[in-house]
């Protein structure tokens, strides 16, 4: 360790002599590490995750197992994997993080999956969703999705549906290739036809990709774009007029983000998605956060992104009472494996075998209620596994 | 095959209105805006806010969205940009890239840096069919109509006035035509004003295409150099030209073979200034 100012090294030999003396003492606090991308084009992510863990601390107190919980922001400002890796080594070794959280896109948690490892620090992936995100280091746990969960029911519905022939759209980055793979999977097992193309990452413009689909005429056009890139692709759709050629939209429920749902127009209706979040999910649990998160949030509406974090503590909080407030990454780690509890998504379990979220998959469609847009659930495919089996 | 053609004359069309003002700013007062993109933006968002804030219709947000970015441009050129013409290009690419970022931070302040997302009047929307294989967008006809009117308008006012025969003179030789008792200073702030505006108004129509966002300076910064590297700076066919050449080449690059449609472009960029290294139209280089 690297001592630079007599300040400093005073105060790490307090908290070095606090952590042998007593492993965990109800004084010292607890600092959980946030990092997510506040700023930059993924900044709706941050912003949801933040007011869902601030909401969560708000509601349950601060205190838990005896420990002071003190959650230290930091914006890794969009697709900047060096800068997240920078932040959470800062976290870990100079603010004495325990636990490291947030992670908004794929290549961000890969970055920081050394350092987890390495400082044995738990790490909780509330929001990127490429399936295999937990094998990157044994100390992830994931509160979030993966994208095969998430893609696989609507492909089943697809087949079950008179649908025969699905034109595929996703971004070319992990989750979208998690997304395609999955989907011409499970269509083409149940005797469905798929052609597709993917789309760059941070592309401006989807007009060319959406007339292709449509030139291709099929049964329904499936989506997936990263949280937030909704809306372009909708109007595309419907400036196209794919929906009056007898072309249904199908997707992940990132294409219909509840953030900015209510912002596409009528466009979207009728857009069948299946997704494991919808502010519109019909539970006294959901009802209620979503009025509070409202309420505390100048009327912002919570999306999934925001679910995963608000989840990521509920989970860091129950382990922390198992293990008595310790936070050793092994004993974490296993106190974590196979909990489960009433989310407002619906009933969530960590998955013993791979650290990753199974739960139930809605399949939604949009619909307008009370004027505005939400997701609304007919289906559910219960307890699907991380990798949408 | 037809839609593929016009999607991508509408997508030139709008290169076309974004990367004009920067031809002007660098091919007739040799200086190198790199914070043209900025003017864009601030057009976007002045009809972002008008619209949603205001209920304002959007035909009448186009005007305010080229006139608030020329009166900001003028207000920044007297101030700022003037001090710099005689620099070297390093400093001007230096000082406007920061431009760049401040605007990106108080875009990201009072806007967010989420997409907007606006409505198009019911007129706009939709496409109409005109034969088979042959879709028109309403909204994509609309912004050819109005990148081809400006553009004629431009080409009149550049070879039939006497304000274009004067800036023209003042391209040619800035020196001659000082002495000849034109005043190049006003004339300069006016045809920058009408750069900043031009892009302004862009922004606002690309709001439905292209995604406006807190980033949108950098990210098509990139476009507007292609447009007048390959086009040639300083004159208003070398743009078109190169507008369309680049729109088509994207939207049908993107269309036909999708797996490297991003990178058309700028395999026609290094084609075409390794044919043509002074640009389509550009004269060559006698200095």
């Amino acid at each position: 360790m690297r001592i630079k100012l007599p300040l400093h090294a005073m105060l790490v030999a307090v908290a070095m002599s606090a952590l042998l003396s007593s492993g965990a003492s109800a004084q010292q606090s607890l600092k959980i590490g946030l990092i997510v991308p506040m700023t930059g084009p993924f900044a709706s992510t941050g912003k949801q995750v933040d007011a869902a863990v601030k909401l969560y601390l708000a509601e349950h107190g601060d205190v838990v197992a005896g420990r002071k919980i003190e959650v230290l922001l930091r914006d890794d400002t969009g697709v900047a994997p060096e800068t997240t890796k920078r932040f959470a080594q800062e976290l870990v070794t100079n603010d004495h993080a325990e636990i490291i959280a947030g992670f908004g896109l794929t290549p961000l948690a890969f970055a920081a999956a050394p350092v987890a490892t390495e400082a044995k620090t738990p790490m909780i992936v509330m929001a990127a969703g490429t399936l295999v995100i937990p094998q990157k280091s044994p100390y992830i746990l994931r509160t979030s999705f993966t994208l095969p969960q998430q893609t696989a029911p609507i492909a089943m519905w697809a087949a079950k549906h008179g649908i025969k022939k699905v034109y595929t759209i996703v971004t070319e980055y992990g989750p979208g290739i998690d997304a395609e793979t999955t989907f011409k999977t499970v269509f083409t097992a149940n005797g469905g036809e798929v052609s597709g193309a993917r789309v760059p990452l941070n592309n401006p413009d989807y007009a060319p990709f959406i007339q292709r689909a449509k030139d291709a005429k099929p049964d329904a056009l499936f989506i997936f774009i990263p949280s937030g890139e909704g809306a372009a692709v909708m109007k595309q759709f419907a400036e196209r007029g794919l929906a009056a050629a007898g072309i249904k939209l199908i997707g992940t429920g990132d294409v219909t983000d509840d953030d900015i749902l209510d912002g596409m127009g009528d466009a979207a209706l009728g857009t069948i998605t299946s997704h494991f979040y919808s502010a519109a999910h019909p539970s006294p649990e959901n009802k209620a956060y979503v009025a509070a998160f409202e309420k505390a949030n100048g009327g912002m509406r919570p999306n999934f992104m925001s679910v995963g974090g608000y989840d990521g503590m509920a989970l860091i909080y129950q382990v922390l009472q198992k293990t008595g407030g310790s936070t050793d990454g092994d004993k974490f780690v296993a106190a974590a494996k196979g909990l489960s509890w009433m989310s407002p998504r619906g009933k969530m379990t960590i998955d013993p075998a791979t650290r990753d979220v199974i739960q139930d998959v809605y399949l939604r469609k949009v619909e307008r209620v009370n004027g505005h847009l939400y997701n609304v659930e007919f289906d559910r495919v219960e307890a699907v596994l991380p990798d949408g089996k | 095959m037809l839609t593929v053609l016009f999607d991508g004359i509408a997508t030139g069309a709008l290169l076309f209105m974004l990367a004009l003002g920067l031809s002007v700013t660098l091919g007739i007062m040799n200086f190198v805006n790199l914070a043209h993109g900025a003017f864009a933006m601030l057009g976007g968002y002045v009809a972002v806010v008008l619209l949603k804030g205001w209920d304002v219709p959007l035909l009448w947000c186009l005007p305010a969205a080229f006139l608030i970015p020329a009166a900001v441009g003028v207000v920044l050129e007297r101030t700022l940009y003037a001090r710099l013409y005689g620099a070297s290009p390093l400093d001007q690419v230096l000082f406007t890239i920061g431009i760049v970022f401040v605007s990106m931070a108080m875009a990201s302040y009072f806007m967010g840096a989420q997409h907007q997302i606006i409505q198009l009047p019911p007129f706009l929307g939709g496409q109409f069919h005109v034969f088979a294989g042959f879709d028109v967008g309403v909204y994509r006809l609309f912004l050819i109509g109005v990148c081809g009117s400006i553009a004629l308008l431009l080409q009149f006012v550049l070879t039939r006035t006497r304000f274009g025969s004067r800036l023209r003179a003042s391209v040619d030789n800035a020196r001659v035509a000082r002495g000849m008792g034109v005043d190049v200073d006003r004339l300069f702030a006016i045809t920058f004003a009408v750069g900043s505006g031009l892009a302004g108004l862009a922004g606002a129509l690309g709001i439905e295409i292209l995604d406006l966002d807190p980033t949108f300076p950098v990210k098509f910064m990139v476009y507007f150099l292609i447009v007048v590297a390959v086009g040639g700076a300083g004159t208003l066919g070398g743009p078109l030209a190169a507008s369309l050449v680049l729109g088509i080449c994207d939207v049908a690059g993107k269309y036909y073979i999708s797996e490297v449609g991003a990178f058309i472009i700028y395999t026609v960029m290094v084609v075409i200034l390794i044919l043509r290294p002074q640009g389509l139209f550009g004269r060559p280089v006698v200095r």
